[in-house]
């Protein structure tokens, strides 16, 4: 049964999709518990493989049992779940089921008429990440890249009247993405005439491959690719509509997942397609993309401080997350790796946390803008209780999870030498301070009725008085929460029995 | 001059795919109507299959269907390779719901702002938010 899971994984979530768009004809009210079985075994399998891959080492699975190789060459598809990706299906269903709990009551009052479409979507994009995860075949990759992506763009589209018009240019803008991803697989397969990631690894080790101006072609086109779908600096104009104008039920699940995954698949292509040698070595280009992750994490940060509403802002912080992960990366030493390995993980539980509580917000006030802030606390305790753990986090306070992948990249460009790098992380927690800072002064110390007319004394006092979401919002919510403490406190396990072991061996 | 006429006679296939890209993304950039962005983004993607399919052909070399039982060895060589086509009929796939998905998108905005010109769009935002 285990060695199915990768398989089952993908195949039983799309064939659920599938029913639960046919059940919401006869029954809407079987569309939730549909999709929460479907996403709770997704989990309950993650989970099984990563126990799996910690015993006994990466499980390859072959697609229709394609996998007989003619000569050296492996032909169909594989799946091949290692210590890398094991920990990122777990983090994205875990993310998927959370926030399908959460976001339940969002989605009953926001789309009572399309709830069947909407769990439908949901269930596909979920299969579509996790499909990228797993997959060992670079084309396969691309076709999980487009399900993903365009149940993602749908997701944005049933938003705010605003939200088609910011789907649209998203879909506009990762679609240039997917396409250059696809054109570099292309010249790939010229260069070498394989499609396998394992396979495709062993030709550009070879000196004729990692030589070649057509391998070198392919690498700068895939990664440009994939810096356009997760939103790096100078490409990352859709994220900040496309996040705050869908619904908070779908960004609290786009917005933790998508350019988590996407850096997972640059991580992935880079370690296990082009070989770190390669990357690291023979191209010299590594250098120019830390400082352009450098240029993301401050105009990220500056951005976010210019924000009048806490969706706008908090997408401005994932811009600055993604140029931690990327930067991290690319520094080429194990710290900085690690750190940007682990910072996946971290920064999906941050994420999901600060959304869910934003959500949590606007479902009770309507409005994101920082004015209906005012007096939160007291309307709202453990909802905010909650986002000042996600914030704290966020800033990287020690015994939350924030602090200790900044730590390890901060490590990382010591080692590397790249004190720009570091100066860039460091500034970006201190504007993170004051951002959050700033949001608390607001929801703690002003009071609603500050500047409005004060002779209104019942309005006053409704306004002061406790109106916390819905438990199936809240209960979620401190599972994250407290799950960004575990996962700091846990850190050196999962460092040392899973992440040392995801990084190949050759990178010092 | 002449090793420039063949070579560019040799690889013509990528000089044509290029071209089609650039003026899909031409009208990405360049056009205010989201139509004709969508037509596009079209075009943008149905140059990268031209692409894969173009680099399949192989000169004098015949399709790849093989009589059964073979009458004689069958070579790779005297082929050209099918698995582009396969993977370009994905890709088709994908194009074609990417397509869909943008045209429903488009149609929800016009419903909402009654015109698909993006600066009308921008000017009915701006004044909504100046509201």
């Amino acid at each position: 049964m285990v060695q199915h899971l990768p398989a089952l994984l993908v195949v039983v979530p799309l064939l659920t999709a599938l029913s639960v768009s046919a059940f919401s004809w006869l029954s809407p009210r079987l569309c939730l518990p549909l999709t929460f079985g479907c996403i709770g075994f997704a989990l309950a399998s993650s989970i099984g493989i990563l126990m799996e891959v910690i015993a006994n080492g990466p499980m390859v699975y072959t697609m229709g049992g394609w996998g007989v190789t003619i000569g050296s060459e492996p032909i169909g598809i594989v799946y091949v779940i290692d210590y890398l990706s094991a920990p990122i299906l777990v983090v994205v269903t875990a993310v998927a089921l959370l926030n399908l709990v959460a976001s339940s009551k969002q989605i009953d009052r926001d789309f009572s008429d399309k709830k069947g479409t909407f769990y439908t979507l949901y269930i596909l994009f979920v299969t579509g990440l996790m499909g990228i995860v797993a997959t060992g075949d670079a084309f396969n990759l691309y076709v999980l890249l487009e399900i993903a992506a365009l149940t993602g763009y749908a997701l944005i589209g049933l938003g705010q009247p605003r939200a088609p018009l910011s789907s649209l240019n998203y879909l506009f803008i990762g679609t240039i993405g997917a396409s250059f991803y696809l054109l570099g697989v292309g010249y790939l397969y010229i260069a070498t005439g394989s499609l396998n990631m394992a396979d495709l690894a062993r030709f550009i080790a070879m000196p004729e491959h990692s030589s070649s101006t057509i391998v070198m072609f392919a690498f700068i086109i895939c990664m440009t690719g994939l810096f356009i779908k997760m939103g790096l600096f100078p490409l990352h104009g859709w994220l900040p509509n496309a996040y705050s104008h869908a619904s908070p039920a779908s960004s609290a699940l786009l917005a933790p997942l998508t350019t988590k995954v996407m850096i997972y698949a640059m991580i992935r292509v880079c370690l296990f397609v082009f070989t770190p040698a390669y990357v690291f070595g023979t191209l010299k280009i590594s250098n120019a993309i830390v400082w352009i992750s450098v240029a993301a994490i401050v105009v990220g940060s500056l951005m976010a401080l210019t924000q009048k509403s806490l969706f706008k802002m908090l997408t401005y912080i994932v811009i600055a997350e993604v140029g931690y992960m990327v930067g991290g990366f690319f520094l080429g030493n194990r710290m900085g790796i690690t750190g940007s390995t682990l910072h996946i993980i971290n920064d999906a539980a941050m994420t999901l946390c600060l959304f869910l509580a934003a959500g949590a917000i606007t479902y009770r006030t309507k409005s994101d803008s920082f004015s209906e802030l005012k007096g939160i606390f007291k309307r709202m305790p453990y909802t905010m209780t909650a986002f000042t753990v996600g914030a704290l986090a966020v800033i990287g306070i020690p015994p939350t999870c924030g602090f200790f992948s900044k730590w390890y990249l901060i490590i990382g460009g010591i080692n590397a030498g790249h004190y720009g790098f570091v100066a860039a992380l460091i500034f970006s927690s201190l504007v993170n301070a004051v951002l959050f800072f700033r949001i608390f002064e607001i929801a703690y110390f002003q009071s609603p009725g500050d500047s409005k007319d004060h002779h209104h004394h019942g309005h006053h006092r409704r306004k002061d008085k406790m109106v916390e979401a819905p438990l199936s919002m809240l209960v979620p919510l401190m599972i994250v929460a407290l799950s960004l403490i575990a996962l700091g406190i846990y850190t050196g396990d999962i460092v040392t029995h899973v992440i040392q072991a995801a990084i190949p061996g050759g990178i010092s | 001059m002449e090793q420039i006429i063949t070579a560019i006679g040799a690889k013509y296939n990528y000089i044509m795919y290029v071209i089609l890209m650039m003026i899909g993304l031409y009208a990405m950039i360049v056009k205010s109507n989201l139509v004709k962005k969508i037509i596009g983004m079209s075009i943008f993607q149905t140059s990268i299959i031209l692409f894969y399919v173009s680099t399949a052909y192989k000169t004098g070399k015949t399709i790849p269907i093989v009589p059964y039982p073979a009458h004689e060895a069958v070579r790779a060589a005297d082929y050209i390779n099918p698995l582009p086509h396969v993977l370009m009929l994905t890709a088709i796939v994908v194009s074609v719901a990417t397509l869909g998905v943008a045209l429903a998108l488009a149609m929800k905005v016009y419903r909402q702002y009654g015109t698909l010109e993006e600066d009308d769009i921008n000017e009915n935002l701006r004044s909504e938010e100046g509201k």
